[in-house]
């Protein structure tokens, strides 16, 4: 269960809001203009980030207001909650909370004993290490 | 403006309305423990929703007639037997006794719409939406505390505080109206259901505590 802090009513429940998708998706300028193929991606698609990703949230059974959330993806860290219309901060990568950068790595299976030794497989970079921090939290 | 609430009449028969939570009635009385836990319906309370800014010119026109308008999350304010819970940021509820009704002579609905104007919000009266359990007894929040995940030691949730939350899964509005007093507003068709879970969750205090 998240526990999502609200603007308006301080900490609640994840179950008290509703999910809005991926914040700033601007309505395009122009819609009569649009391809259909263009239309099409400002419906539907959308971006499925691994990482710090931004996203709406309603807090539904609250105070019925939006807002916007940053939220990790694999961590579920909550990193910025901020007003609809406010322009997305900007959060420091914390060098603790690093993960999947390190199958890309050169020795990350090479190297290190904490892992099952997989060498001699051809399954590409897999290591134990690539298991994002905080994951079984 | 359009005006649907109902006008007073002569001929208003009271005893012919049904309140939402009336089929349990019997079963609040069987299932309260007196001083433990006690749950009743009071029904028909007048409640208005209101929509409108505070601090403007029109919100304090409004809060005239209302004795105020809470400032944020769990605020209540309010005079004498009108109160005003705090909803969103311009959303509030007013909640006052059935007789502040204009179907029986009150003139709150009236009072508020003529405060509004033709400024900018809304005033609805919203007294079929929900209904009104009290929920009183020394045991009260340890009942609300197993389906409500707000803190509710009085150290956080203090008297004459309202927060519009979650109690079994249930969306209500859970007033604090005494030490050992809480008012819970769901909607009228989520009565029936929260009614039982209540008297579910009262039902172990009927017995003699395990030492």
């Amino acid at each position: 269960m998240l526990l999502i802090s609200c603007p308006n009513c301080g900490a609640r429940d994840e179950t008290e809001f509703h999910y809005g998708g991926q914040a700033h998706v601007p309505y395009p300028e122009n819609p009569d203009e649009l391809t259909d193929r263009e239309w099409a991606e400002f419906l539907f698609y959308r971006d499925n980030t691994r990482g710090s990703f931004a996203e709406r949230w309603l807090h539904s059974t609250g105070c019925r207001q939006w807002f916007n959330m940053l939220r990790d993806t694999v961590t579920y860290d909550i990193q910025a909650v901020y007003p609809m219309g406010a322009p997305q901060p900007t959060v420091d990568p914390d060098p603790d909370d690093e993960y999947g950068t390190a199958s890309v790595a050169a020795d990350s299976t090479t190297t290190g004993s904490s892992g099952p030794s997989i060498s001699g497989t051809d399954l590409g970079p897999v290591d134990a290490s690539t298991a994002p921090k905080g994951a079984t939290k | 403006m359009a005006r649907t609430t109902a006008h007073a009449t002569q001929d208003n028969d009271l005893s012919r309305r049904t309140s939402p939570a009336a089929p349990l009635a019997e079963a609040f009385e069987a299932g309260s423990v007196a001083g433990v836990a006690e749950l009743r319906e009071e029904p028909f309370l007048t409640m208005v929703g209101l929509r409108v800014k505070r601090g403007t010119e029109v919100g304090e026109r409004i809060a005239a007639v209302t004795g105020g308008l809470p400032e944020g999350s769990g605020g209540v304010s309010g005079n004498e037997g009108t109160s005003v819970l705090w909803l969103g940021p311009t959303e509030f509820l007013v909640v006052a006794p059935m007789e502040a009704h204009e179907a029986l002579g009150g003139d709150l609905i009236r009072s508020l719409l003529d405060a509004l104007g033709d400024g900018e919000g809304q005033v609805v009266d919203l007294s079929a939406n929900r209904t009104t359990f009290e929920l009183t007894g020394s045991r009260a929040r340890a009942v609300l505390e197993k389906g409500c995940s707000l803190d509710l030691h009085p150290r956080v949730f203090g008297v004459g505080t309202a927060f519009s939350t979650e109690i079994g899964q249930i969306p209500v509005i859970l007033w604090k109206t005494g030490e050992e007093s809480y008012r819970i507003f769901p909607r009228a068709s989520f009565a029936d259901f929260l009614g039982r879970w209540l008297l579910d969750a009262m039902r172990e205090y009927a017995s003699p505590e395990v030492p």
